[in-house]
């Protein structure tokens, strides 16, 4: 009867800082609190249903998450995104509200924006830097796995990357890789501070715009 | 959000806490707004947001118009770290302004531990530590809570003190801080007229001199101020506001559920507790009342689990009928209903077992003390078989975990009561055997202990603290006697209990031994990851002062007491009359089986809801 629904939402501001299980403890208290029953698992410790795709970095803002739940009846969709919209910490938006959404495995590719600053290097000497590094082959980085430090390259979790310099900082658009193997936006500043420290930024900001398929169709 | 904040943001652990912008935040438009307040609570957010008093604050002072209360808790100590080293004063989650932005900067003093605390949030925000400092109207820096029924030892640093329950005078404050604020005054002429609010009193308005042998001579006010101020608290509290729509953190907290309370103030008269004594008398709130409340509590949080609290929920007269109306309404939604404060009798039990079809926790009860001889001279009218009895019932009904709380160090107390808590543990141990569902589940008892602090405004205010050597060597003796596997032993460290006498019965001398304390780095210290014993007695040694006098020394009855001049309800020789029945180990009644006259019936109109 309860069919498998999907949310698209976003988050920003402060609510970046969320982490991922109080975001779902966020979530399930939204529901409850826009009327909405979320359908409860059986077993000995029933839990509401509900699973966000690609947990989120704290400090990552996004404006494509998704969400998939069941409802304990069936209700019309069309005005549950304001309803929960209304029923949120500030920064968080729910979009759209759909049924069958597509396999989670088919998830492939995240396009990302993000804003390193610098505070006193030259950006456009930086941002040639940073095209020159991340035309790279392979970027070798180090990373701690649960096997102690691994080598890993990040360079094929990228699909295309680019830079444009403005005053103390510069605009990153990129693709990346959303999973197998998973790229932390966070790795790229990484890979900065191990390999070529002369160009990583002060502080960096990411925000995830889109998700696509393999295909770099947008996944729904 | 401030540049410099979220560079730092993403280095700290919880960063949420730091944010505001939770579910149901009060904005208001500063530019529209007469008057800021500042509630500040000196611990961390989890623990802050926690508060119910602070919850309930909140929502009656923004109601006022033209007013804005925002929140402003103490960071963790990496964000501390962090925000010195970028020069981020302390700031309020709701607008991010720091503390120098507003008119009244508030705290809630429940933990005398947390002083240092209070200090070092004044000092983050930029705002000089000393009332006679501050010589300018604004900022007003201000407190309540009950540790302000002893307001001495932070008296130093507050411009005033409100005393009893908050939403029954704050607001008046306020207003004529307001008033002030339109119409120019001094700070003196603002402190004057506040002292004649009932509840208020102002530190800077009393002299205190003393004997030569560093007790007390004379409190004597100044400019007209009373001679004594008395609490003030919440007459109907049957219609008095408790918001159900209340701030829903996004980050866990440490009581992440809606709580309900279900009266103030106590019928017990536990010769030893604070609580019991200073929140008199009882006032409570009907079932049905609760039950809306809580219903609709829940459903504008979207909380999956309730508390009722109280100091003892058992003397809740309707709790049937509270816990009936609750679970018709939880049961089938999966919203666990929580009930801590049980006594260990029959009717209790019945209700638990109720209650508890939800969600099965551990049972816990306070007996306090080993011996019925000295549980009859603290008054904690709980008997070993009414005790037992209740783990008989909880071990046939599935329990296997029973916690109990003890105080060692009481007045009268022997090595024989201290070997009585080995022989209720045992007691209870035997009873599992004999009544246990199934055993093949083990059972799990534990005992805790913790030393004896004599409190201010309790009939133990006179006695003296055991030492730490001889708290050790009682907890000691205990451990030795405590053999069986099943049985756990957690013992409360005796340094804290030490200081927390220091500062519960402390006169004005002391406010220099907690600014020494927060200079030498002293914060947190209700958190035993940052309280350092050493830094204390070295503070107390700096400032040439006996840390005995204030503990282990007994006052005489006839003694002046520091915060004497504070009437928190409870008579003094109300206090003397049941210190002396304590030595003979009679029992008092409880309030509804016979008033005795303590003296807390007068704030109430005459009248006790027993
Ligand atoms: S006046 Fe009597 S009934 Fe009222 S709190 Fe005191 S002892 Fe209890």
């Amino acid at each position: 009867m309860s069919e498998k629904l999907r949310l698209r939402f976003t988050k920003e501001g402060r609510a970046v800082y969320i982490s991922h299980l109080d975001l779902m403890r966020t979530m399930q208290r939204a529901f409850q609190r826009a009327g909405y029953g979320l359908k409860y698992s059986e077993g000995f410790n029933p839990h509401p249903i509900l699973s966000i795709l690609l947990p989120l970095g704290v400090g990552t803002s996004s404006v494509c998450e998704l969400m998939d739940f069941q409802l304990a009846q069936e209700t019309d969709l069309a005005a549950l995104p304001d309803a929960l919209t209304a029923a949120m910490p500030e920064g968080i938006r729910v979009l759209e509200t759909y049924p069958e959404g597509r396999k989670v495995r088919e998830l492939k590719w995240l396009r990302i924006s993000g804003v390193l600053e610098y505070d006193t290097a030259d950006v456009l000497a930086v941002r040639d830097g940073l095209q020159r590094f991340f035309a790279q082959e392979t970027i070798l980085i180090r990373k701690k796995t649960k096997r102690g430090e691994g080598e890993s390259d990040i360079a094929p979790a990228i699909r295309s990357i680019g830079f444009a310099a403005e005053a103390r900082r510069i605009l990153l658009s990129a693709v990346i890789s959303a999973q197998e193997p998973t790229l932390n936006p966070d790795l790229l500043v990484s890979a900065l501070a191990q390999l070529a420290p002369e160009l990583k930024p002060d502080y960096a900001e990411f925000t995830r715009q889109a998700v696509y398929d393999a295909e770099m169709k947008e996944f729904r | 959000m401030d540049k410099r904040l979220k560079r730092i943001l993403p280095r700290v652990q919880k960063p949420a806490r730091y944010t505001g912008g939770e579910y149901r935040e009060i904005i208001k438009d500063k530019a529209a707004v007469d008057l800021r307040m500042a509630f500040c609570f000196p611990d961390v957010y989890e623990i802050g947001m926690s508060n119910v008093g602070m919850r309930i604050l909140y929502s009656t002072i923004n109601a006022l118009d033209g007013v804005w209360c925002e929140r402003v808790f103490a960071p963790w100590d990496d964000m501390e770290r962090e925000m010195r080293e970028n020069g981020i004063p302390l700031y309020a989650l709701e607008s991010g302004d720091p503390l120098t932005a507003f008119d009244a900067i508030g705290f809630s003093l429940g933990y005398e531990v947390a002083y240092t605390t209070v200090l070092d949030m004044l000092d983050l925000g930029g705002i000089p530590l000393h009332a006679a400092e501050r010589t300018a109207l604004l900022p007003l820096v201000f407190a309540g809570g009950s540790s302000c029924c002893n307001p001495e030892p932070m008296a130093d640093f507050l411009d005033l003190m409100v005393l009893g329950e908050g939403e029954a005078m704050d607001n008046e404050v306020l207003l004529l801080l307001n008033r002030a604020k339109r119409e120019g005054w001094d700070k003196r002429r603002f402190l004057r007229a506040a002292a004649d609010i009932p509840g208020v009193y102002v530190p800077s308005l009393y002299d205190v001199a003393y004997h030569a042998d560093g007790t007390i001579a004379s409190v004597t006010p100044k400019d007209g101020a009373p001679e004594t101020v008395t609490k003030r608290l919440v007459r109907d509290f049957e219609n008095s506001p408790f918001p159900t729509d209340q701030i829903v953190p996004s980050t866990e907290i440490v009581h992440d559920r809606v709580n309900l309370e279900l009266f103030r103030g106590c019928v017990r008269g536990c010769r030893f507790c604070q609580a019991g004594q200073i929140y008199r008398p009882v006032r409570s709130r009907s079932a049905e009342k609760l039950v809306a409340q809580g219903i609709e509590a829940l459903e504008k949080s979207g909380y999956q689990e309730i508390t009722l609290s109280s100091l003892s929920s058992s003397d809740y007269r309707q709790l049937g009928e509270l816990c009936d109306g609750l679970l018709d309404y939880c049961v089938p939604r999966s919203i666990g209903l929580a009930l801590p404060s049980l006594r260990a009798d029959n009717f209790s039990m019945d209700i638990m077992q109720r209650v508890q079809k939800v969600r099965k926790s551990g049972l816990t009860f306070a007996p306090e003390a080993g011996t019925q001889r000295l549980r009859d001279a603290i008054n904690k009218n709980v008997r070993e078989e009414d005790l037992l009895e209740s783990c008989r019932v909880a071990f046939a009904g599935g329990w296997n975990n029973v916690k109990l709380y003890f105080m060692l160090g009481l007045p009268t107390e022997t090595d024989e009561d201290v070997l009585g808590i080995a022989q209720i543990a045992n007691d209870v141990l035997h009873c599992w055997r004999e009544n246990a569902a199934n055993k093949n589940r083990g059972v799990r008892i534990t005992i805790s202990t913790s030393c004896f602090i004599p409190k201010p405004h309790t009939p133990f205010q006179w006695e003296k603290q055991v030492s730490r050597e001889e708290y050790l060597r009682r907890v000691r003796l205990l451990r030795d006697n405590l053999t069986a596997r099943n049985v756990v032993y957690n013992w409360h460290d005796a340094e804290t209990s030490e200081i927390e006498c220091i500062l519960s019965r402390g006169d004005r001398r002391i406010g220099a031994v907690i600014e020494q304390v927060w200079r030498s780095g002293g914060r947190l210290e209700a958190w035993s990851d940052f309280f350092r014993y050493d830094r204390w007695t070295k503070a107390l040694e700096d400032c040439g002062i006996d840390g005995g006098f204030y503990t282990t020394r007994e006052r005489g009855a006839q003694e002046r007491m520091p915060w004497d001049h504070i009437n928190m309800g409870v008579k003094k020789e109300f206090l003397l009359r049941e210190r002396a029945r304590a030595y003979e180990g009679a029992l008092s009644p409880d309030c509804r089986h016979g008033c005795e006259n303590c003296g807390a019936r007068a704030l109430n109109g005459g009248a006790c809801d027993v």
